[in-house]
């Protein structure tokens, strides 16, 4: 296990290989769909200096407020393909160090983390209630009302937040891998090979 | 038989329904996964992320929150005897779906199509999903399953007969079908995922008769001996795969494979996936006028 502080330093991203189990400490942003098209469409300078050397995370909590104080129910990773139209553009305006989600991304997003020094970040999909323990502060919300529940860009504390490397700045991507792997197996069992 | 329904209770039974579906996941699925365990190489991240996914399940029943934030579509069953009102129990349904959002059982989940507009309680045009039935036990049974997204988006359809697979319109052709299905959703549908497949009948009949067999048990036995046979044989050539949990690798894809079938069209032949992620969230519910039960 690595422990990576956020935020965190570009040299420290370079080292990381595919494989690598990382725990991840310090202060993050989720961000999906509507997050994504905003940051592209408006370029928002107030969440600069949040993003920059830090991590977005592919999520749609559950959440709960009392009083004032927000906090995270259930927050397992969303699928993150569907970034893949907006996200090396993310990387490369916001500095961003890592990106955390489920399910991989595609190639332009992987040439963006060797051009930049990021990597992919794969968190357990599904396993929403440990992984919100691992979130122990809720520091502010972005969008709540625009963007909703899901949507909205929460500012979370993480401590020992775990997650494995599936790709790389070495232009490494284990969903490559496999997937080349099991395609083989499926043609031979289809009989198309 | 008469049977009288109140409303009420009806309602704030259906609200403990959904607790325990989004917080608590089956018996039979945690024992696939736990067998499933056993099965990967000490060390591999198959074996840890299953670990991993075995304690998220415990933790949320220990906690009662949701095993996964994506509390996705929910998709009701519903069998009734003879006189009960459709439009009284779905009333009971939706007022119990708001009170659940409230309660953090569910994420507020139903977005318009065309404002895009989140009605924040889950409720909406169709939504919840109902599908209703009728018996004669002097009872209404509820069947709950929570739908994930993620595993929503990699479920398909094909047409038979299918050129780029070589797969014609015969069972070897529905085989092929869920091979590349399953190895197209690669780990997105939050593998080990169940396999839920309809054989015939037109594109929303099929995929209902799929979503159907999400549940049935996994342990149980298809009572047509050849469906039997095709779903032990999927089952063993899916974990062949290599996929594994997540799509990290590893010797389990799917925990179980389930068909149904529907009379066809002469003309066509659908074969209809309906992929369930891991966190397969299905419980069930008999309401009787004095009491009710929960499996």
């Amino acid at each position: 296990m690595i422990k990576l502080q956020l935020p965190v330093e570009e040299a420290q991203i370079r080292r990381l290989q595919v494989g690598d189990e990382v725990l991840l400490n310090g202060i993050m942003v989720t961000g999906r769909d509507a997050a994504h098209s905003w940051m592209i469409e408006e370029k928002p300078d107030e969440i600069r200096d949040l993003l920059k050397n830090s991590m977005i995370y592919h999520c749609g909590p559950v959440v709960r407020k009392s009083g004032d104080t927000w906090s995270f129910v259930a927050a397992g990773p969303t699928t993150s393909i569907r970034e893949e139209p907006y996200e090396a553009d993310i990387i490369g305006e916001y500095q961003i160090r890592g990106i955390i989600g489920k399910g991989g991304m595609g190639p332009k997003t992987l040439a963006a983390l060797e051009k930049y020094g990021a990597v992919y970040l794969h968190a357990v999909g599904g396993a929403a209630a440990l992984l919100a323990q691992a979130v122990v502060k809720v520091h502010n919300v972005i969008k709540l009302e625009e963007f909703g529940v899901p949507e909205a860009m929460w500012v979370i504390e993480v401590k020992d937040f775990p997650a494995i490397v599936t790709m790389d700045t070495h232009g490494n991507s284990l969903h490559k891998n496999i997937k080349e792997r099991s395609t083989k197996v499926a043609s031979r069992l289809i009989g198309i090979e | 038989m008469g049977f009288t329904l109140d409303v009420e209770k009806f309602r704030d039974a259906v609200v403990e329904l959904i607790r325990r579906t989004s917080t608590d996941l089956p018996e039979d699925v945690l024992a696939a996964m736990e067998a499933a365990r056993e099965r990967e190489k000490d060390g591999s991240p198959a074996k840890s992320v299953l670990g991993f996914m075995l304690k998220n399940a415990y933790t949320a029943r220990e906690n009662s929150t949701p095993i996964c934030q994506d509390t996705g579509t929910n998709i009701y069953l519903i069998t009734i005897p003879e006189g009960v009102s459709l439009r009284k129990i779905e009333s009971a349904i939706v007022d119990a779906t708001r009170m659940a959002t409230g309660k953090s059982y569910l994420r507020p989940n139903a977005v318009d199509p065309v404002t895009g507009e989140n009605t924040g309680d889950n409720t909406g045009t169709m939504a919840p999903y109902l599908h209703f039935d009728e018996w004669d036990e002097p009872a209404i049974r509820v069947q709950l399953a929570l739908k994930g997204g993620g595993c929503e988006n990699v479920s398909d359809q094909y047409k038979l007969p299918d050129s780029r697979l070589k797969a014609g319109r015969n069972l070897d052709g529905v085989y092929k079908c869920i091979i590349d299905a399953i190895n197209t959703a690669q780990g997105l549908g939050c593998a080990p995922g169940v396999v839920g497949i309809g054989i015939g009948g037109d594109r929303a009949t099929g995929m209902i008769i799929a979503k159907k067999q999400l549940f049935r048990k996994l342990t149980d036995t298809n009572p047509d001996p050849e469906l039997a046979t095709m779903e032990a044989r999927l089952y063993r050539d899916l974990n062949e795969l290599g996929i594994g949990p997540m799509g990290f690798g590893g010797n389990t894809t799917v925990l179980g494979v389930k068909i149904g079938t529907a009379h066809r069209l002469p003309a066509s032949f659908f074969v209809s996936i309906a992929y369930m992620c891991w966190a397969d969230r299905h419980r069930s519910m008999v309401f009787k006028e004095n009491e009710v039960s929960y499996d």
